[in-house]
């Protein structure tokens, strides 16, 4: 079910469209925010507000690959960049010491559902190279222990 | 040269209104309130802007396309998709000096009669797309935005549209198509845009870097622009250098800097005093070039006579210890993810030339691989829908006509050369 506040937030979108369709991608990303992924019955609901049919809302989920349809991710979002300028610098070593660091293989959550641990195609960011986002926050000129850092800081 | 698109990145508080202001900020949009559009187009124009984005299509002349007819609405884009690897220029004006891209885009909009304006950002840039918000509302407040801005009869509204993870809508009519709320798949043109673009409406779609450059050319006009760099690409170039040199970073620099310039000079040369190996001069679908050709100027012409492009003027280095053949994995692997599926030659020849340099990179080669992949690049050039096969094609063809020895060699040795 989608929140009050959701709900709030895309009739906000609705204003900045002159067709009710083109908030759609904002009402998936506000629903996704409050869970860190989206249901079929969210994206119903969603169908439902936009007069769209559920199947194009659908559609849009399994487009854009920032959606997390139906596929739960943890409090953490761990995405690591393995583009080129990220691994001329030594992203494939780091994605590896992180599956060790948190026990898990690139694409798995942690048993706590703590982290998601997932790699990703260039972020834009490649004068800081090494890279990674976690949630919504770029962390930059990554090294072994400043990825230990920012996992231990994570909530 | 004096810095014009980064001359306020380094300032503190540099996203405020008021520190763009007290820079000398929205003087230009008061100056090109008082221009009548055309002459605005005209300047442009003259000045000879080249879009930044990697088409390198003027931008005064995209603007004249746009029909005069004052009943019909119009819309502007900004394209702030920045999604190809390398590239990371946008971001540092977005998150860093958001009003210096609304001034530009208020005057564009000015320019071509749009009421309504988007910003199409992608999703992972949250923070940039949290400044440019917080950056609207500040100029909405000090009426540069809204209905009749500051007295002049011109009204428009500016909004944020965010991506959600596809590269492809950085190609001008997925990026419409996505705001309309579709699949963000590439349209057939004719009609272009500037006819029949964002909601079947004269369209204008330009870079974040090719709308900055907008203020200073009315602000200093035609000729100061036209000073720097060559006669057919002038004005300031922000080059985003990545990969193994010491000072990777954002340089903005005049339009035909050359290469060795960039590489050795401003970013400092090979990191850790290796030999250089390979420069990708603009973003992973510019085909790369060696040290033979690290004297071309970089800037359109010269580097589309070296058979690359300047794109987006995002420089990757590489040094000797770099495999061609992984790097062209990478690369190969992020268009056959990027592909959008609509037209077959992408989507399945992406895939299979990624899963052939897979698997000769991880020594698993079979005898014909490499007249495969050649084979691949001919079926796939040209045929597909959109540019993305064609940019894939070329990066894979730039590594294979460069370093076709290192291609051989994981073939028939199943192991790395270099590495």
């Amino acid at each position: 079910m989608l929140s009050e506040k959701v709900k709030k937030e895309i009739e906000g979108s609705l204003k900045k469209y002159p067709t009710p369709r083109s908030a759609v991608m904002d009402a998936l990303r506000v629903a996704q925010e409050e869970r860190g992924h989206l249901t079929g019955e969210e994206m119903r609901e969603i169908a439902g507000i936009l007069g769209m049919e559920p199947v194009r809302v659908q559609a849009m989920g399994g487009f854009y690959s920032m959606y997390n349809v139906e596929k739960p991710v943890g409090r953490n979002h761990v995405q690591i960049c393995r583009n080129i300028s990220c691994s001329l610098l030594g992203a494939e070593h780091l994605i590896s010491h992180m599956e060790k660091l948190l026990d898990i293989k690139t694409g798995e959550t942690t048993g706590d559902k703590k982290f998601t641990l997932s790699t990703v195609e260039c972020l834009g960011s490649c004068g800081t190279a090494p890279m990674m986002q976690v949630n919504d926050d770029y962390h930059e000129n990554l090294t072994e222990e400043k990825i230990e850092k920012i996992l231990k800081g994570c909530k | 040269m004096d810095k014009i698109l980064l001359c306020n990145i380094d300032k503190p508080d540099s996203h405020l209104i008021d520190t763009y202001i007290k820079g000398g900020g929205y003087k230009s949009l008061k100056k090109a309130l008082k221009m009548k559009p055309e002459n605005i187009v005209q300047t442009v124009k003259d000045s000879g802007l080249r879009g930044r984005g990697g088409a390198g299509f003027p931008a005064g002349l995209k603007w004249s396309f746009i029909p005069k007819d004052p009943t019909l609405r119009k819309y502007l884009c900004c394209n702030a998709d920045e999604g190809e690897p390398g590239t990371f220029k946008d971001r540092a004006i977005i998150d860093k000096d958001p009003h210096l891209l609304l001034e530009g885009m208020i005057i564009t909009s000015h320019a071509i009669g749009a009421a309504d304006a988007y910003i199409y950002i992608r999703g992972e840039f949250a923070f940039g797309a949290k400044r440019l918000d917080e950056a609207i509302t500040e100029a909405y407040e000090k009426g540069f935005l809204g209905k009749d801005i500051l007295g002049s009869g011109f009204s428009l509204d500016i909004y944020v549209h965010r991506g959600f993870g596809a590269y492809i809508c950085g190609e001008e009519t997925a990026l419409i198509e996505s705001i309309e709320g579709f699949r963000g798949q590439p349209r057939k043109k004719p009609p272009f845009p500037a006819l029949a673009g964002l909601y079947a409406k004269p369209t204008v779609i330009n870079n974040v870097e090719t709308l900055a450059c907008v203020p200073a050319i009315i602000e200093r006009g035609v000729e100061w622009f036209k000073s720097m760099g060559p006669e057919k690409s002038p004005g300031p170039k922000i080059f985003g250098v990545s990969g193994h040199v010491k000072k990777p970073g954002l340089y903005e620099l005049p339009m035909g800097t050359p290469l060795r310039e960039i590489v050795y000079e401003h970013a400092g040369g090979i990191k850790d005093d290796r030999k250089l190996k390979a420069v990708i001069p603009g973003g992973v679908s510019a085909p790369m070039l060696t040290e033979k050709d690290l004297d071309t100027p970089m800037d359109f012409d010269s580097l589309a006579a070296k058979k690359s492009m300047l794109g987006s003027g995002a420089v990757i280095v590489m040094d000797e210890t770099t495999c061609m053949v992984k790097v062209s994995y990478i690369i190969s692997r992020f268009f056959s993810h990027e592909s959008c599926g609509k037209c077959t030659p992408c989507r399945e020849g992406m895939h299979w030339t990624t899963n052939v340099l897979k698997r000769l990179e991880e020594g698993d080669g079979r005898p014909g691989d490499v007249e495969l992949l050649e084979s691949l690049c001919t079926n796939i050039f040209g045929r597909t829908f959109c540019p993305l096969g064609d940019g894939a094609v070329m990066a894979l063809r730039g590594a294979m006509s460069n370093f076709k020895e290192e291609f051989d060699y994981h073939e028939k040795h199943k192991k790395c050369q270099v590495s």
